[in-house]
């Protein structure tokens, strides 16, 4: 039992935090918090930073672009991170990606593709659920059949974020009907500019456009562009997920909003009084915080299992689960918080003007964070997963 | 970073979980706690030569010199046997205040007769009124020349029975709620003025009121200083939650092993009922429920081996959480066993109730979530 960290980790620490303050900006945060119309520019102008200092990628291989930072180190450079308010990089390329494209490509596809997502140069997106494959990923559809040396792609993904901004798309694709369901599925990398591949927009509840629909009509992909097998897409994608689930976690950022949140209640006032003297808030905060003090020491358990070369494991289930519940209910009082406020929409109007400044961002967050519960797979369907590979139901 | 024993305390839990194995099942621990005394007196003995009860005292008092972590690894073991023997009462209370009180008299006279397995003791804190305020002293200790004369009653004193001695905390000056003004008094049970009465608790403990009428005690049996009784018995108590956790935790991965073992094998509607969605969700939740409750007292743990500074913020939150994933997991484990879950003859309820009883002791979940709001608030 330790979880001290070591001089050296500590130094890391401090490397961290002085990379952190002098390359974060006031002008680049609220370019990329306010999700603003300059949204893309920002964050690539964001991740070109940490690529320049060699930290855009350091779970990669050393060998393409990666650093040899161990478990710990890692964790300690993603609560950074967070804690100072900074997002995380946009995951498609180079967390989902590139390490399908390390551990299955071939030497032609590495040498294409991660240089260019390491520079920033592609902008990704995921082309996994469909409008009848949700979180039974193995319903999909999309058809890819073979003509020469290109596959002829027929079909439509959905709920695909930030697809209006990219280059290329990974898809998993139906190449055989015949057998078992996951065992017909290709791994497909398609160039977003391929005549037929086109990008629908759907408004969300939150009053952003982050989500479309992709369909593909008839369109021509080379089966250079194929990752590994044909008909191996499936187990390709799966030994994504575990990784997937970990981060969605995102514990530090819980614990930051949490902190925040603290903050706004000692300032807001209720009949005369600091909000934070409310018995009902305290409680609700407290319930949050204790489940995330947990939370924080399940995900330092699956660290150092991960470390001992144990991976990850199945427990990342429960870090999915857990971390959605929690930033769910900080959405929720970050709402309560903001009460009339939690109505307004700032529009064309600023946040003096209308005198409240996180109303309109709380409820953005309260009403895209539902996706939270549902995306990586469900809530329900981690319970199922956890029911039959760590309780043996 | 690492959340694994140390090898010697790998052997320490093995050894009492091989304790649990060949010499508690589940009859034995009925009997235990029907016994007189509450407890059988020869397993006592046998703690004493495994050396468990030397465990949290300084080698300089023949102590094996442990901390939270061998304490939480022997704790969590016994949890899983619901051991009766007055572990937490004499070694970790009892003991615990005597090794905190840096009366060197005192210790010496006491601590090798803990760990030899001759003396039992137990910490008498709780009064009729004072519900879990521990400063909620209404015992008086008044001042006749050199000694102390003590009046009041003490009440569900654990192993107070079978105690030969104990600390008893009397207010000496102040306000009946204040922190100030409390002292702890080492008294023999035998002493005249000493009048106990025996009780059961759900979870079989025996335990007793302690009333004291005109009993002497001598000046150097104060633990601590006099007035000073509250910092000693925070510190104690603190140490005393974070070991009636480990063995929450116990008790809880067995009351999840056990309701999965049961559904796998109980037939409805022709199929296992562990095939049920609605049943294997509700297991998922008592899984995540046990392994957030692990994952606190491992931070709770770990903030005592360092002596960090928000320690007590840690211990609220542990039995904030452990009483409320107890209460779930124990409830679930009921609900699943169906009507055998009602029965006396399953040992289920009666982890269920010792869960209950922890969650109890020392300030139940919505206390501590009171304590935890005050140090978050109130800085």
């Amino acid at each position: 039992m330790d979880i001290t960290f070591s001089a050296e980790e500590l130094a890391f620490r401090d490397q961290v935090r002085a990379f952190l303050s002098e390359s974060w900006t006031e002008d680049l945060a609220s370019r990329i918090n306010g999700r603003s119309g300059d949204y893309k520019a920002a964050q690539i102008e964001w991740q070109n930073k940490l690529s320049a200092k060699g930290w855009l990628a350091p779970g990669w291989p050393v060998e393409h672009g990666g650093v040899d930072w161990s478990v710990t180190e890692n964790f300690i450079f993603e609560t950074e991170r967070s804690l100072a308010g900074i997002p995380d990089v946009v995951p498609f390329g180079l967390k989902m990606v590139a390490p399908v494209i390390y551990d299955f490509g071939n030497d032609e596809q590495k040498k294409r593709f991660l240089p260019r997502i390491l520079k920033n140069q592609d902008w990704w997106c995921q082309g996994y659920s469909e409008p009848g494959a949700g979180s039974d990923l193995a319903a999909l559809k999309t058809k890819a059949e073979l003509d020469g040396d290109d596959y002829i792609v027929t079909g439509a993904k959905i709920w695909t974020t930030y697809a209006q901004y990219s280059d290329w798309i990974f898809c998993l694709v139906r190449t055989d009907s015949s057998g078992k369901r996951q065992d017909g599925i290709t791994f497909l990398l398609i160039d977003m500019s391929t005549p037929g591949v086109s990008v629908n927009k759907i408004s969300s509840i939150d009053d952003h456009h982050s989500l479309n629909e992709v369909v593909f009509d008839n369109v021509r992909v080379p089966t250079a562009n194929r990752i590994g097998e044909e008909g191996k897409g499936w187990t390709y994608a799966k030994a994504l997920l575990a990784h997937e689930r970990t981060s969605i976690a995102a514990v530090a950022d819980s614990k930051r909003k949490l902190r925040e949140l603290r903050d706004l209640l000692a300032q807001e006032v209720s009949g005369g009084r600091p909000l934070s003297e409310d018995t009902q808030f305290q409680n609700r905060l407290s319930n949050t915080e204790i489940e995330l003090m947990a939370l924080e020491y399940t995900e330092l358990r699956v660290l150092a299992s991960t470390a001992d070369g144990k991976g990850p494991g199945v427990e990342s289930s429960l870090l999915k689960i857990k971390g959605t519940e929690i930033q769910q209910g900080i959405q929720q009082m970050y709402m309560d918080l903001a009460g009339y406020y939690s109505g307004v929409i700032h529009g064309e109007d600023t946040a003096e003007t209308i005198g409240h400044a996180f109303g309109h961002s709380a409820r953005q967050a309260y009403m895209y964070g539902r996706a939270a519960t549902i995306y990586g797979g469900s809530n329900e369907v981690q319970k199922n997963i956890t029911a039959k590979y760590v309780l043996g139901l | 970073m690492n959340f694994n024993l140390s090898e010697e305390q790998n052997m320490l839990k093995d050894s009492v979980a091989r304790f649990v194995r060949d010499e508690y099942d589940f009859d034995s621990r009925r009997a235990n706690a029907a016994s007189e005394l509450g407890f059988n007196p020869a397993n006592w003995q046998m703690f004493a030569e495994l050396g468990w009860l030397s465990i949290p005292f300084d080698e300089a008092h023949g102590g094996f010199g442990g901390g939270a972590t061998e304490v939480m690894a022997v704790m969590e073991e016994m949890g899983k046997g619901l051991v009766v023997e007055p572990f937490v009462a004499t070694v970790l209370m009892f003991g615990g205040l005597l090794n905190k009180s840096g009366n060197a008299a005192l210790q010496d006279a006491n601590i090798e007769k803990i760990i030899d397995g001759s003396l039992q003791g137990s910490f008498a804190y709780l009064e009729r009124q004072s519900r879990f305020e521990l400063a909620d002293v209404k015992t008086q200790a008044k001042r006749d020349g050199a000694d102390f004369v003590l009046n009041g009653e003490k009440t569900v004193v654990s192993n107070g029975m079978a105690a030969n001695k104990v600390v008893v905390s009397a207010r000496t000056s102040g306000e009946q709620c204040d922190e100030a003004g409390i002292t702890l008094f080492l008294i023999d049970t035998d002493a005249p003025g000493v009048e106990r009465t025996s009780y059961r608790l759900m979870d079989g403990q025996l335990v007793a009121n302690i009333k004291l009428t005109d009993v002497r005690v001598v000046g150097d049996h104060v633990l601590g200083d006099v007035d000073k009784g509250y910092t000693l018995i925070e510190a104690v108590v603190g140490d005393v939650i974070i070991a009636l956790c480990a063995e929450a935790m116990g008790i809880m991965q067995k009351l999840n092993t056990t309701t999965i073992e049961y559904t796998k094998t109980r037939q409805q509607f022709g199929v296992a009922i562990s095939s049920f969605q609605a049943l294997q969700h509700r297991m998922v939740d008592m899984f995540m429920a046990g392994e957030q409750a692990k994952s606190i007292l491992y931070r709770a743990v770990c903030a005592a081996e360092s002596g960090a500074e928000d320690l007590p913020k840690n211990i609220a939150a542990l039995k904030v959480m452990i009483g409320r994933n107890g209460k779930l997991i124990g409830d679930e484990a009921i609900q699943l066993h169906g009507g055998m879950g009602l029965t006396d003859e399953l040992d289920v309820g009666h982890f269920v109730k010792r869960l209950m009883m922890i969650n109890t002791t020392f300030g139940d979940a919505d206390f501590q979530q009171k304590k935890f709001n005050r140090l978050t608030y109130s800085d």
